[in-house]
């Protein structure tokens, strides 16, 4: 009775979890989707005489893997998500036809499915006293070998990982003294002020202010700047909201074109810029030796 | 299977041993070096090119002489000599010797190919010496006169194919020897193409007679051809009658005849009159045996032979070209000839020795054309001749002869031989007598006008030459072999008929007549013969002697134009053969291009078509790939399912 | 009731499978084939209960053990394809047509 309700609580839980999965247009917003379809399925699971495997399946498959993907969603870029647009010809109408009518066959030959008996699991666990032994005898006596070579399989695949996320310096890694050197001959010697300075309050999103009184433009995050001025986040003060809007007209000035509307690569271009500063006075030394 | 001879011809064929008759095969080796030392030598050879073909011409005429007289040597039992020579084809089941068949057929022909060549060859030195290709044109005469002997002295059907084609090869040299003439080229090509037809026949009789005897040699053929069937008998009979067809030029096979006379007269004297024409006549009576068992196909040869002689006779009637006139002539008395050979034991000896005659009075009248041609500047049209009697008595008086012996003029050769012809024409039972000695009485007196006609149009009457003709007799070289040709057609048909020499001669080759009685001079047939031919001469008379000839020909009444268009026998083969030819070979060119170039190129256009379309499943991205596999799973899970194993 | 696991079971597989077609980013491609082993980890799980042994959960946990060592390389593939063509669209990859 109790499996009964689960099931079905869980059941369109999971499916609907499932839906939103595939249909959602922002990739964190499957991430999480995906997180509770995992979960639910730990519960179905637990209810099925498994709680080794719902365990498991919270630790590993929902506390490991799915943050693994979050991580890379967050290097990949947070805020990436598709357009609607399909670009292939027939791919949307085609995939909804092939995968209902598989599912129509799936559940067809389920049907054909006998079952015998009382489903039950007491029995094989009992003689071991419990899923847990009953798993561990399985595992370490008849299962051994696959055992091993799933070991091995790990090892390689955290290798691999290893190998393909390596970056190699193609150039050598500034040192103090070269860093110091391009703040030194570059647009500007002294850190940059930060927010805040000279300001009322210290919520992040305050400007700095300069020695005039008026708003330092390179102490104002971009990002939270144009997240505020598109409206996905309220500015903490008035002062802030100006600022903002001041970098982002400044910013539209020099690159009108290439932030509006992209798909996945605005963090990618944070990123980017980021290892650009990084590199900048390596890069500023070269072009400057081109010149020469 | 009864024979039809009274007494059976030498089946004893003896070997020789040495001696003359050891040596015969220098004959035909002989004259076939001259060609090949002409012909690979070259421009080297030019400057002796002539006497050497005519040496080796005599040397072969020598050889022969000889062993005819070792012939004569022996008894009439033994006067059939085979000369083995060397193993030929030795494979397996068809094993064919080359050897020599000396005996009395064999060596007539020899005699009259070698004696009548040579003196062609030495006319030809006078007749070519302005040409400056004659050491070629005496390489090729040559070479025609091995193939003919080869022809007709070898003891097998292969080595008598073998020169058959000889001196179709050399025909077609000699034709279109003049090559810069375009006619000359296309007269040659149609003779070899007509000749073709022939061959064919002669072939595939040949092909019949080894399937059903086993070999091919005279000797074994002949001694069993009373066992096999008279059906097998009248087919090969019919068979070899085509191919005599298109070499002596009959009906149907005739029309390349007039053509031939493109090329340079010598040519037409011994190749289109004496020699090679006739060797249709020597293949008829060689093969006796085959055609005494078969009655139907000698009734064929007779109404071939009577049919032509018809034609020809017409034909030569309303020619202006004297050599096509004399071409007709020459088609009509080989319908004689073949008339004869159809008549069985009784006409085989009596064909041959009208062959002979024949051989000496048309090759003479025919280097009498040439030596008229020479005089008027290579004109052939008579009707620019007239009067020449007086400036070219020589040639006159040697042509006046074999005129007169060709119209049947009592005393001279053909007289004798023709007559025989005639009266074994109508010594056949029931209407077919009739009818054939009808046929060949009316070709006589036809022959009589048109001959007579040719007479008055070049050596009497008006001068009507150009302005630019000088005639003049011919040098010696040419005259005297005119001479000696004139002295054959004088005494040679007495020679030969008188005494019935040549029928007992003949006789181990083709056996002994039934019921024959000799030549009798005042035989009623012969004497309505000469009522006849004397009719013939007579109209000519009237009409071209009497009157003044037109130097432009007439437009003629019908049968005129249809003898001047050799009986619209072209038109005829044009239409039967050629234009279904063309049409056949364009239809077969359409479906080559449309049908099995369209079936194939068909194919390729739809592969690429197909492959054109198909690429397009390959789009590259990776999630239309997902989606065929997607489906394709769905299949598989379908498919499991609807076996029941899902 | 081990029939309504499979349906559900069955119902999840296809929902990931058109997932996998219809979405362009890589990574969300990857979680629709995660959830697409999950569902087969469920189907397995069902089973095992049926038969009434072990073996499915045996093969359940094999798989959890695979399909996490599959993540960590996949993800590694995506992100340094990332680094150098600044692009996660799984479309980007279409050089190879007609």
């Amino acid at each position: 009775m109790g499996e009964q309700i689960t099931f079905w609580v869980l059941a369109v839980v999971s499916v609907a979890a499932a839906l939103g999965l595939v249909f959602n247009r922002k990739a964190v917003y499957s991430a999480i989707m995906l997180a509770v379809v995992m979960l639910s399925l730990a519960a179905l699971y637990a209810v099925q005489d498994a709680p080794f495997l719902a365990v498991v399946q919270i630790i590993v498959y929902t506390g490991a893997v799915l943050m693994l993907f979050l991580f890379v969603l967050m290097l990949v870029g947070v805020d990436s998500s598709d357009s609607l647009v399909e670009t292939i010809r027939g791919q949307r109408f085609l995939a909804a036809v092939v995968g209902l009518g598989f599912a129509v066959l799936l559940i067809l030959g389920i049907g054909n499915v006998l079952v015998v008996g009382e489903p039950s699991l007491t029995a094989a666990t009992q003689e071991a006293g419990g899923n847990v032994p009953a798993l561990a005898r399985l595992i370490f006596q008849r299962h051994v070998f696959a055992f091993e070579v799933t070991s091995a399989l790990l090892i390689t695949a955290a290798l691999g990982a290893m190998v393909l996320a390596h970056r190699e310096r193609t150039t050598p890694r500034p040192t103090q003294k070269d860093l110091a050197r391009a703040r030194f001959l570059g647009p500007q010697p002294t850190p940059l002020p930060g927010p805040g300075t000279y300001a009322r309050h210290n919520a992040v999103d305050m400007p700095a202010l300069l020695p005039d009184g008026s708003v330092s433009l390179l102490s104002v995050n971009p990002t939270l700047a144009r997240h505020e001025v598109e409206g996905d986040t309220p500015a903490t003060t008035p002062e802030a909201r100006e600022a903002a809007v001041l970098l982002v007209a400044a910013e539209d000035r020099e690159e009108p074109a290439a932030e509006a509307g992209e798909e996945t690569r605005t963090a990618g271009e944070a990123e980017a810029r980021a290892e650009a500063d990084a590199e900048a006075p390596a890069a500023a030394a070269r072009p400057e030796e081109e010149t020469k | 299977m009864t024979s039809l001879l009274a007494a059976a011809p030498a089946a004893e064929i003896a070997q020789a041993s040495g001696g003359v008759l050891g040596l015969s095969w220098l004959m035909i080796a002989l004259p076939l070096a001259g060609a090949a030392i002409l012909l690979v030598g070259g421009r080297r050879t030019n400057s002796f090119g002539h006497l050497l073909g005519t040496a080796m011409s005599l040397a072969s005429f020598v050889v022969a002489v000889l062993a005819f007289f070792e012939l004569l040597g022996r008894t009439a039992e033994q006067r059939r000599v085979g000369v083995e020579l060397f193993d030929f084809i030795p494979a397996g089941q068809l094993d064919v010797k080359m050897g020599l068949l000396i005996d009395p057929l064999s060596i007539s022909f020899a005699l009259l190919i070698t004696g009548v060549g040579s003196l062609i060859h030495i006319y030809s030195i006078g007749y070519m010496s302005h040409d400056p290709d004659r050491r070629r044109f005496f390489s090729y005469l040559n070479l025609f006169v091995a193939a003919m002997l080869l022809l007709v002295l070898a003891d097998n059907y292969v080595g008598l194919y073998i020169g058959w084609e000889g001196v179709g090869l050399a025909s077609y040299l000699l034709i279109g020897f003049w090559q810069f003439k375009p006619s000359a080229a296309v007269a040659a090509k149609k003779a070899f193409i007509v000749n073709r037809v022939g061959d064919f026949g002669l072939a595939i009789g040949i092909f019949t007679l080894f399937a059903t005897f086993g070999t091919v040699a005279y000797g074994p053929i002949f001694e069993h051809a009373d066992k096999a069937s008279t059906g097998i008998l009248t087919a090969v009979g019919l068979l070899l009658l085509l191919g005599a067809c298109g070499k002596s030029a009959q009906l149907p096979l005739q029309s390349w005849l007039l053509d031939a006379m493109e090329g340079p007269t010598p040519v037409s004297a011994l190749i289109h009159a004496a020699t090679m024409v006739t060797a249709g006549v020597y293949l008829i009576t060689r093969s006796n045996p085959i055609f005494d068992g078969a009655p139907t196909a000698q009734l064929a040869v007779a109404i071939v032979g009577a049919a032509t002689l018809l034609a020809g006779a017409i034909i030569g009637c309303a020619k202006d070209d004297i050599k096509k006139a004399l071409a007709g002539s020459t088609m009509s008395q080989i319908g004689y000839m073949m008339l004869a050979a159809g008549l069985g034991p009784a006409g085989y000896a009596i064909a041959i020795a009208h062959l002979i005659t024949h051989g000496f009075f048309k090759a003479g009248m025919f280097l009498g054309a040439g030596s008229v041609m020479h005089a008027m500047n290579d004109d052939v049209n008579m009707r620019k001749y007239g009067g020449l009697r007086k400036v070219m008595p020589i040639t006159f008086i040697t042509f006046g002869l074999g005129y007169l012996a060709i119209i049947g003029f009592p005393g001279f050769a053909g007289y004798f031989t023709k007559d025989l012809i005639i009266e074994a024409a109508f010594g056949q039972e029931g209407v077919r007598g009739y009818l054939l000695g009808g046929a060949a009485l009316l070709g006589a007196a036809i022959t009589a006008f048109y001959m007579s006609r040719l007479m008055f149009m070049t050596f009497f009457g008006e001068k009507r030459w150009d302005k630019d003709a000088h005639p003049h007799e011919s040098p010696p070289v040419m005259t005297w072999p005119l001479i000696l040709l004139a002295i054959g057609s004088v005494g040679g048909g007495a020679f030969l008929v008188l005494g019935d020499r040549f029928i007992h001669f003949l006789e181990p080759v083709v056996g002994k007549p039934e019921n024959h009685h000799g030549f009798n001079p005042v035989a009623p047939v012969g004497l309505i013969t000469l009522v006849l031919v004397a009719a013939g001469v007579a109209l000519a008379w009237v009409m071209y002697g009497r009157r003044p000839v037109p130097v432009e020909a007439p437009r003629g009444s019908f049968l005129t134009v249809f003898a001047r268009r050799d009986l619209y026998g072209d038109a005829i083969n044009e239409s039967l053969l050629m234009r279904p030819g063309q049409w056949l070979t364009r239809f077969a060119v359409f479906f080559d291009n449309r049908g099995v170039d369209g079936l194939v190129n068909g194919l390729a256009a739809g592969v690429g078509g197909t492959s054109g379309r198909l690429r397009r499943l390959q789009t590259g991205f990776a999630r239309s790939y997902a989606l065929s596999m997607f489906f394709g799973a769905a299949i598989v899970a379908g498919a499991l399912l609807l076996v029941g194993n899902l | 009731m081990t029939t309504h696991y499979l349906v559900l079971s069955a119902l999840l597989f296809s929902i990931g499978a058109i997932g996998v077609l219809i979405r362009r980013n890589a990574i969300v491609v990857f979680m629709c084939v995660e959830l697409m082993l999950n569902a087969a980890n469920l189907a397995l799980v069902a089973f095992a209960r049926m038969h009434g042994n072990l073996d499915g959960q045996i093969i359940a946990f094999f798989v959890m053990v695979v399909a996490a060592a599959e993540v960590v390389v996949g993800l590694a593939i995506i992100v340094t394809i990332f680094r150098t063509r600044r692009s996660a669209s799984v479309d980007d990859v279409n050089l190879l047509k007609y």
